[in-house]
């Protein structure tokens, strides 16, 4: 996956964990807590989607990369450049 | 002959879950959406664990723990099971004091607390502010040295009125006391103080019937009268269980018992390493309650004084005589036909703290006037706030620490699980048998429904992780990590 791709990705787990919410104008450098609703059990969510969809590990030392889309993308990058 | 409780149960499981608390639902519908094969299985006739109802003659129902839980638990409800659950949950606006330091009624929040503790305590704004945004910050990477009663001596040094505002209806809510890591105080506090008090309305029978068609229909196997007698090991891990005498296989089992019985007996020491041990041993059970059902006669009816009082003659918050027998600290939870929409009804349940050995070490004849002492206390204490009500009452009956223990099986009957060192445990549990997952009330902060579902959402997270492991690799090394959350989820 493209870094463009990974972050279409994560949008669209955002988008069912948190339905409310208006992601059109979502800015990718800034934290997404700063822009959503989102508690710590919604990035549990996204990590349990990302194994799910994806196979991809998030340890929960790492939960501070997944803070902006941008980091999200970077992070999780060589992670998924297979897939 | 006796009944077949598991016919038709499969030979093996992905996971099993022992105990249908919500939080043992709650996984086992998690673990069911990842596509995994789930066997709920419940020693009870009734699935809910605490979140439990029961009916009596007279159309009487009573509920044990209906009222009620942070505004979070709609967000929750939605996420974990459904938006129809979720939309049935609704705000209790009246919330009553009565105690020998103050008298009024609020709605549980911030707002209206601000508004109290201002101009009925006189306390400055600005203290106000800084203790609510301070017990909101608070996570767990704080120190958790830091006591509840040290929080409050730094915000409201010598205001025991104030002190028993803040902490007695957590008391009720958690068992908490002054002496626990104020977190447990904190992150509770702050989440009822966002936007108040909820419950469900349908009441818990409505919810547990909902809960249970939606595992059915995402095709959990659910059994009752399902006991579980030991957890199977082999090399190490997790197997399966004995349930009923009968051998069932499953690669991962996450147990909604009680941590201690969980550790002690479905285990067994022997297949524990000594520091472990050690650690479980310190791990103290969070005390126990007692309970009075009262029931209003079908035609009569009360006139609303509020869903919950709190109301007490003991001059000052103390943990110890709230849990004792000669208790006058006590929450009344008012239960009127709009708990259950169509019904002319009404019911009101008292809760009180109790300490479980103040109750088992007593004679039968003893726990009989014990427990008529305990009803005429609760009904007369009543008939002061709502003269007339005890001839309107046709059925009263009361549980006990005892009660506690019969049905959900908790060592010493432990009504809200763990103290704080019990989440490291519990959360730790497969680091010393693989496969092997806790989830259930612990550690003050992970009780309470919102609490409990949230934590079975966390533990599923921790099965799924497990189960998509290459099973063949060897049991993990023991290691401490801190837990996973990093705020609230009571």
């Amino acid at each position: 996956m493209t870094n463009d791709q990974i972050k279409q990705a994560v949008l669209q787990i955002i988008s069912v964990i948190a339905p409310d919410e208006d992601l059109s104008r979502l800015k990718s450098d800034v934290a997404l807590r700063e822009q959503l609703e989102l508690d710590s059990m919604d990035f549990l969510d996204i990590v349990m989607e990302l194994r799910k969809r994806y196979k991809v590990e998030v340890p929960e030392a790492d939960y501070g990369h997944l803070a902006s889309l941008d980091s999200c993308a970077t992070y999780l990058e060589p992670k998924l450049k297979d897939k | 002959m006796t009944r077949d409780w598991l016919k038709g149960v499969k030979d093996e499981y992905d996971a099993i879950i022992i105990g249908s608390g919500l939080a043992g639902m709650t996984a086992a519908n998690r673990l069911a959406t990842c596509g995994y094969s789930v066997l709920l299985l419940e020693h009870h006739y009734n699935f809910g664990g605490m979140a439990t109802w029961f009916k009596r003659k007279g159309g009487h129902i009573f509920d044990i723990s209906l009222h009620g839980f942070p505004i979070g638990m709609i967000k929750t409800c939605r996420k974990y099971w459904s938006a129809d659950i979720a939309e049935s949950i609704v705000q209790l606006k009246g919330i009553r004091f009565d105690n020998p330091q103050f008298s009024f009624t609020t709605s549980f929040d911030r707002a209206d607390f601000t508004d109290k503790l201002v101009n009925h305590f006189k306390i400055p704004a600005d203290t106000v502010e800084e203790f609510f945004k301070f017990a909101r910050g608070m996570n767990f990477y704080d120190d958790q040295k830091i006591t509840t009663r040290e929080l409050f001596e730094r915000y409201f040094p010598g205001r025991p009125d104030v002190w028993r505002l803040l902490m007695e209806p957590i008391a009720y809510a958690n068992g908490s006391t002054l002496d626990d890591p104020a977190i447990t105080f904190g992150i509770v506090f702050s989440n009822f103080m966002s936007k108040g008090v909820y419950t469900f309305q349908g009441g818990t029978d409505k919810l547990i019937t909902k809960m249970k068609a939606t595992l059915k229909a995402n095709k959990v196997d659910l059994r009752h009268h399902a006991l579980v007698e030991k957890v199977l090991l082999e090399q190490g891990r997790v197997a399966g269980v004995v349930c009923n005498g009968r051998t069932i296989r499953a690669k991962s089992v996450l147990s909604n018992a009680n941590l201690k019985s969980t550790i002690h007996k479905l285990v067994g020491d022997e297949h524990f390493s000594p520091e472990f041990l050690r650690e479980a041993a310190a791990v103290r059970l969070n005390s126990s309650s007692c309970q009075v059902y009262m029931g209003v006669r079908k035609g009569e009816s009360i006139p609303y004084v509020g869903d919950l009082f709190f109301t007490s003659t003991h001059p000052e918050f103390d943990t110890e005589a709230l849990n004792s027998m000669a208790v006058t600290s006590r929450t009344y939870s008012f239960y009127y036909p709009d708990t259950r929409p169509g019904s002319d009804r009404y019911a009101i349940v008292c809760s009180t703290n109790a300490n479980y050995a103040d109750w088992i070490t007593l004679s039968e004849e003893d726990y009989r006037r014990e427990k008529d002492k305990l009803i005429k206390g609760v009904v007369d204490t009543l008939e002061r706030y709502l003269p007339g009500v005890s001839a309107k009452i046709d059925h009263l009956e009361a549980s006990t620490p005892r009660t506690f223990e019969y049905y959900t099986r908790h060592m010493a009957g432990a009504s809200f699980g763990t103290k704080f060192e019990g989440l490291k445990i519990s959360q730790n549990l497969s680091k010393a048998i693989g496969g092997l997952f806790h989830a259930g009330s612990v550690g003050i902060i992970m009780s309470g429904w919102l609490g409990a579902i949230n934590y079975g959402v966390i533990m599923a997270n921790e099965v799924d992780k497990y189960l998509r492991q290459d099973v063949a690799v060897p049991a993990p090394v023991r290691e401490e990590t801190p837990p996973a959350m990093s705020e609230s989820h009571v």
